[in-house]
């Protein structure tokens, strides 16, 4: 099942461009906006760490491969829910740097207190 | 001896013992005006006489959880509750903040870690146990289970002169409160005075602590926007395992150590959060006690209740004439 949200749907079904510039999961669009692919699993995200750039747009295209799970990071306003076995894009331009703890904050289980993954804004 | 040099000194004095928090509350006996009349008028309502009273929070047994870094167990509980029973004054409440049991996917096994919170906590020597829950408590079936034996996640009550309330920030997918919740929570307070003294006691904080540690309520400032309406509130919390101290506004908030591992101070720590490391020596450290007086204030800013940490050593110190030696006794 694959769900996007409204705001995001332009891009949504277009090709990729095999151009890897944040990590091996990313790819970029035919819009150009990159897209980091960010698989939730209990009790992990992966890849558990990425890399973007300051005033850059990307796409992070998120997918449970399990339950529910939140992705919420506060500094960047991230703050989405991935449905169980369910893909969410959320687009984001960080204008921040620094080092940001992300955090699954839908309750998954007995771990998911340490279910978290480390974006770094340089 | 002054609270720093207090604090310092039990420090010094080695290893903690896992209790939990104690407090005690003077309403009326102390106070003067509108917080006087509306101390009586909540007595009345209960048909209890207003006098000083004690009571103690625990938090965060986890009773289930196995493995690392906390080998013991329910040690700790079981250790907190022979020291409540210890007290020659016994408390007229025990307030339970949250994560009495930790969760498991097996109904079954839940069930039994529900059963086995309820025979140490039944051990208690108080007339009154109240608890809400914790994620690990509710988190996955939304407070099923923990409303079959515990009753309803959110409820008030009064007690000689002190309203308490409990509210629920973990049966909801989402670290929140939600609107129903909030709406019985405006409901419940609209026929209080602005002095009413009010204790509400909860799992996760209302304000954002940490929220990259999951240390924050989503929706707590609209509940705050409702306490803060009020002049003498007091939130007592757990979740964060460690003692902390924060003010919104007149709202005084003190989160409580837990009674299975602690967590490190989120201000020294960037990056994820960890458990602090157990340590065989040292079995305890990092649970331990606080001791709260009404200080006979009610005015707007003032604090309720004044609240004194502390960390206990292993020694065998029975009951409260141990705390107070602890306390007040700087040679022992």
């Amino acid at each position: 099942m694959f769900r996007t949200k409204p705001i995001l749907t332009v891009a949504a079904t277009l090709c990729f461009t095999a151009l890897t510039i944040l990590t091996s999961t990313s790819r970029v669009h035919a819009d150009d906006v990159p897209v980091v692919e960010i698989t939730a699993k209990r009790f992990a995200f992966n890849p558990d760490k990425i890399t973007l750039k300051k005033g850059q747009t990307v796409k992070l295209r998120l997918h449970s491969e399990d339950v529910t799970h939140g992705f919420f990071l506060r500094p960047l306003k991230l703050d989405e829910e991935i449905p169980a076995g369910e893909t969410v894009d959320v687009t984001v331009t960080p204008q921040t740097a620094g080092t940001f703890t992300t955090i699954c904050d839908h309750f998954c289980g007995a771990n998911h207190g340490n279910m978290n993954m480390t974006i770094v804004v340089e | 001896m002054s609270a720093t040099d207090r604090r310092r000194f039990l420090k010094i004095a080695g290893t903690s013992l896992g209790i939990g928090v104690l407090y005690s509350a003077y309403p009326l006996a102390h106070s003067q005006g509108e917080a006087g009349h509306v101390f009586s008028a909540l007595g009345k309502s209960t048909g209890e006489k207003v006098t000083p009273f004690s009571f103690v929070q625990l938090s965060d047994a986890h009773v289930g959880f196995n493995g690392p870094p906390d080998p013991l167990g329910t040690k700790a509980f079981e250790r907190a509750v022979d020291m409540i029973n210890g007290l020659p004054q016994r408390p007229d409440l025990v307030l339970f903040t949250g994560d009495l049991t930790h969760d498991t996917e097996d109904r079954k096994v839940h069930v039994q870690r529900m059963k086995q919170f309820q025979e140490i906590s039944r051990i208690i020597n108080a007339p009154l146990i109240k608890c809400v829950p914790g994620e690990h408590d509710a988190g996955l079936d939304q407070g099923a289970l923990y409303r079959e034996f515990f009753g309803e996640s959110y409820y008030s009550f009064d007690h000689r002169g002190v309203h308490f309330v409990a509210l629920d920030n973990v049966s909801r997918p989402k670290p929140e409160v939600g609107a129903e919740q909030l709406a019985w929570l405006k409901k419940d307070l609209a026929r209080f005075p602005k002095s009413a003294p009010i204790v509400v006691f909860t799992h996760r904080p209302l304000f954002d602590l940490r929220p990259d540690w999951e240390w924050f309520t989503s929706d707590g400032d609209d509940v705050m926007n409702v306490l803060s309406t009020y002049d003498n509130v007091t939130v007592l919390y757990g979740h964060i395992h460690r003692d902390d101290e924060h003010e919104t506004g007149s709202v005084h908030h003190y989160g409580a150590r837990s009674l299975i591992f602690g967590f490190p101070d989120p201000n020294a720590n960037t990056g994820p959060r960890k458990a602090m490391p157990f340590d065989k020596d040292h079995p305890f450290k990092n649970l331990g006690i606080r001791t709260v007086s009404f200080n006979g204030k009610a005015e707007i800013g003032s604090k309720a209740l004044s609240i004194e940490d502390i960390e206990l050593t292993a020694r065998e110190f029975r009951g409260i004439n141990g705390v107070q030696q602890i306390l007040r006794d700087p040679r022992v």
